[in-house]
């Protein structure tokens, strides 16, 4: 195998877990900031 | 820090912070991430499989000082009773376990080509996956005290004691001479990487460094926002 094989498997794992990271924090925030407001609203 | 124990001026300025480090950070790994693939010549002896360094560093860094960061939150909570550091320390954990596991792999792919094997139960590695495993242990343990109401102290304990293996880490590679090399870049000693091969990394260490910052911070956002929630359930049920 190419070692360029290596590097990109290695880039590729850092890019997925990385945006994965973002996105399931983000989604995370924004699910429970909206559910915090729409608890506050309905006071 | 205690001026920002108010978790109203802590989201004043966690807000927009969120926002320039995700920015800030994509900037640099882009940047960092493009001379390491195409800017930068192989090396001599590793070949291109070098370039695994530009990521391989900064996910070891952040796996380690997101614990030491823990263990920081800890004390804080411990001794000082602040009431966001048990937020802190819960939202720190999954980043600083991603990216300890983002070490593991990115060396057991750089080992294979360039060891000759996936992985070696060197002083370094074996270290770096118990480290992996108290990042699980902290999360199981502080999300089952978050879930029966508690303050967090085990988590906060464990955290601290945990703290012992940081050193054990980075001493490592000095105390037992197996696989893995030694310390290439020192605060006191420079570093003994060409500096033609040695620039991109800054780029993404701290371009991880801002984006592991970001995740912590909207993690800590989710957190406080779940208990503002929870708090608004519990008095309108006790009305």
């Amino acid at each position: 195998m190419s070692q360029w094989s290596f590097v990109f498997a290695a880039y590729g794992l850092a890019l997925l877990a990385t945006v994965g990271l973002v996105a399931a924090a983000y989604r995370s925030m924004r699910r429970a900031e909206s559910e915090a407001e729409a608890a506050t609203r309905r006071r | 820090m205690h001026g920002y124990a108010n978790p109203a001026r802590f989201l004043k300025i966690a807000r927009p912070a969120t926002a320039w480090l995700l920015g800030i950070g994509a900037l640099l790994l882009a940047a960092g991430v493009y001379g390491g693939l195409a800017v930068t010549p192989p090396d001599y002896l590793q070949g291109e499989t070098v370039r695994i360094l530009y990521i391989h560093v900064p996910a070891a860094w952040l796996g380690m000082a997101g614990w030491a960061s823990i263990a920081a939150a800890s004390i804080s909570q411990l001794v000082w009773r602040h009431p966001l550091a048990a937020v802190a320390g819960r939202a720190i954990a999954p980043a600083g376990a991603t990216f300890a596991a983002l070490c593991l792999a990115t060396g057991s792919i750089w080992g294979r080509p360039t060891w000759g094997t996936w992985w070696e139960w060197d002083g370094r590695l074996t270290s770096m996956l118990i480290l992996f495993f108290l990042y699980m242990g902290y999360i199981g343990l502080a999300s089952a005290e978050r879930e029966r109401g508690g303050e967090g102290r085990m988590a906060a304990l464990f955290g601290l004691v945990g703290a012992v293996n940081l050193p054990i880490i980075h001493y490592s590679v000095l105390w037992w001479r197996t696989l893995h090399q030694g310390q290439s870049i020192s605060i006191t000693q420079g570093s003994s990487i060409a500096p033609e091969l040695l620039w991109p990394l800054p780029l993404t260490m701290v371009g991880f460094t801002a984006i592991f910052a970001a995740v912590a911070l909207m993690l800590m956002r989710a957190d406080l926002a779940r208990t503002k929630l929870e708090a608004r359930l519990r008095r309108s049920a006790a009305e």
